[in-house]
């Protein structure tokens, strides 16, 4: 998916769209209120379109937010059971029939999308972006089908990262040079460009450029060897008595 | 201010309640006791409010802040301060250290107990606990998470087995005690390895967020940091444990053990000490404790309090064998391993998600009630199974008016 930001005139018909298309109950509802208190994922609100970057001259900047569905996403390395879990077309899914409600997902996640059913008391669901790939008839996100401007194109991230390189290049006095979520995170399903600094516009800066898992890789790696040579090492230590205080007293 | 309260309370209560010399009236004592078992009631229905109104309705955990004092105390301090029992058991079945045999047991036995509050306090703050067997069955080989939860099933079970002989003596079920004195070795290697695994692997939880953590205590040396802390942590316990189990229960065990307990665990502290001040140096973070004071002040206190003086202090007192020094020196390793863990887990947190997190006095009172009940299940188990060796028991006649529990 790309975010054209610059294409967004804010009408939230993305945020309609997915409620409806995912029956999340309208609790929180996409408003028109524009200058109220942002609006906030929950786990009944995947994605919310806020005004960002009201302090620049030129007005503030409607920006999506939802789950960037990375390539090597940390929520799916740290889950215990495999309740997030990227499918082969690329988007991250929730399973809730897995989930036990650790947040080891809200923990890890770099770009803090997941949100978790603080008020239920026993069967409390994460709730994100599931790039609609849920539902068995699979067209596409309702976001991308719903933005009347293209602000949201749906494709292949290749295509789209080539697309997205091509506009940046074209008009470089629209665009910043930074196609957000190429990098981010070792990567993301969802590409941004935009008119302004990112750092301006509500999405997560500082994000390592590396894919999450790779720092907890190497320490998982070790857990074979370490288990190999402390199973020899102490095997050998109680059969050699090296430390051994058994002369003083007699052995059983 | 409340939990402040409820701290102060509770210290007060146990010093109180389980001092041996205390000249309470029996009156006064049976009122103390009935708010131990308040606090433990009021925890209770913590976890009632808990499964009916949800997480948000108890705790002050939010979407930015996920993982709260249940995690970072219960769960995180809980298994590191149980570290004495695998650390006992080594140095007497591995390394054949028997002069350490009088006081494994009772480390065995906080150390069990300490693993059935941890899978409380971790069973009470998933969001559905009745699947916490899911991770066994749902292998996830990459989730850290996974592996924690694997090694802490299995080790619990190692330290039932570990601790199985006293409760079998007590039934004289002599052969299957017999059977036990077979399998104790392998057991035993069973549990190091287990530990080892999940000691240093609880550090592994923490590497996943290197943009969230701050750069003082985020480094790939983690798990290590955890592991070798945890030895500390565990053997520091045993002689804050030995000390209250005479100081309370009369229970007197062999002090020159703690003197030496003491020495290894000054050795172990210099180590660790030496690791962390080249990793802080290598990774040219010393900075940051100018640019963050509060940050700073946490780590200073947490090197310099809970490790450098200690281990000074361990050292020194190994020469004269003071008690109240090395009881002292003690409680700083517990209370710098303790900083260490929150740091980690809820301090280091705060410059990336702002100061949003404090716990809700309702986290505190079930925190307290679970360290409660742990100590009432010692000394229950400590009164009615053969915990401790019975050549050191107390030759008086023992007073009925003095054991409260």
């Amino acid at each position: 998916m790309l975010v054209d930001t610059t294409r967004c005139i804010g009408c939230r018909a993305c945020v309609r769209a997915c409620d409806q298309r995912n029956h999340l109950d309208q609790a929180q509802g996409p408003t028109t209120v524009w200058d109220g208190p942002a609006e906030r994922l929950a786990y009944n609100q995947w994605t919310v379109v806020n005004l960002e970057d009201r302090a620049d001259s030129s007005g503030p900047l409607p920006v999506k937010q939802q789950c960037l569905h990375c390539l090597d996403p940390a929520c799916v390395s740290v889950c215990p059971v495999g309740a997030m879990h990227r499918l082969p077309s690329g988007a991250v899914v929730y399973r809730a029939e897995r989930c036990i409600g650790c947040r080891y997902c809200m923990f890890a996640c770099p770009f803090g999308i997941p949100r978790f059913q603080w008020d239920s008391g026993l069967t409390p669901v994460i709730g994100k972006c599931q790039f609609c790939a849920q539902h068995a008839l699979f067209t596409g996100p309702a976001c991308a089908a719903a933005c009347p401007t293209g602000a949201l194109k749906f494709g292949a991230r290749d295509a789209l990262l080539v697309e997205a390189r091509a506009r940046v290049r074209a008009r470089p006095a629209r665009y910043v040079d930074h196609i957000y979520g190429e990098q981010e995170a070792g990567g993301t399903s969802w590409l941004y460009v935009a008119g302004r600094p990112f750092e301006r516009l509500g999405l997560t800066q500082g994000v390592p450029s590396t894919a999450l898992p790779a720092y907890t890789k190497t320490a998982m790696g070790l857990v074979p060897w370490v288990v190999t040579i402390l199973a020899v090492v102490l095997s050998l230590l109680s059969y050699l008595p090296v430390y051994s205080d058994l002369g003083r007293e007699e052995k059983t | 201010m409340l939990e402040g309260f409820f701290v102060m309370v509770f210290i007060g209560v146990l010093a109180w309640v389980l001092g041996r010399r205390s000249r309470l009236r029996l009156r006064m004592r049976v009122e103390l006791l009935a708010l131990l078992l308040a606090t433990v009631v009021a925890g209770a229905y913590v976890v009632v409010r808990r499964f009916e109104a949800g997480l948000g309705a108890v705790t002050n955990l939010s979407d930015t802040f996920p993982w709260g004092i249940w995690i970072a105390f219960d769960l995180l301090c809980g298994v590191a301060l149980a570290a004495g029992g695998f650390v006992l058991a080594a140095a007497v079945h591995v390394f054949h250290l028997r002069r350490f045999e009088p006081i494994l047991r009772p480390a065995v036995l906080s150390s069990f107990l300490s693993y059935l509050l941890v899978a409380a306090a971790l069973v009470l703050d998933l969001g559905r606990p009745y699947r916490f067997w899911h991770p066994l069955i749902m292998w996830q080989p990459h989730s850290v998470l996974f592996e924690t939860t694997l090694c802490i099933t299995f080790y619990s079970l190692v330290l039932a087995v570990e601790f199985s002989p006293a409760l079998l003596e007590k039934l004289r079920w002599r052969g299957v005690a017999a059977a036990v004195k077979h399998i104790t070795l392998p057991v035993v290697m069973t549990g190091v390895i287990l530990s080892t695994l999940h000691q240093s692997s609880f550090g592994s939880i923490f590497l996943i967020i290197p943009q969230k953590l701050h750069a003082l205590w985020y480094t790939p040396a983690l798990p290590i940091f955890f592991l070798i802390s945890s030895v500390c942590a565990g053997m520091a316990a045993i002689i804050v444990e030995s000390h209250l189990c005479a100081a309370c229960l009369g229970e007197h065990l062999p002090w020159k053990l703690m003197v030496d307990l003491g020495r290894a665990c000054s050795r172990v502290l210099w180590v660790y000490l030496f690791m962390r001040v080249v990793d802080l140096t290598w990774r040219g973070v010393w900075i940051e404790i100018a640019a963050r004071p509060w940050l700073g002040g946490s780590l200073a206190l947490e090197l310099v309090g809970g490790a450098l003086v200690p281990a000074l202090g361990f050292a020194l007192i190994a020469r004269d064998c003071r008690r109240k020094g090395l009881v002292l020196c003690a409680l700083l390793v517990v209370g710098g391993v303790v900083l260490n863990r929150l740091n980690v887990c809820w301090f280091g947190l705060m410059p990336a998600t702002g100061l949003i997190y404090w716990p809700s006095w309702m986290e505190w009172v079930l925190t307290l009630s679970l360290l409660l009940l742990g100590v009432m299940a010692f000394v229950a188990a400590a009164r009615f199974l053969p915990v401790f060796p019975k050549e050191e028991l107390p030759l008086e006649a023992p007073n009925p008016e003095r054991i409260v529990l």
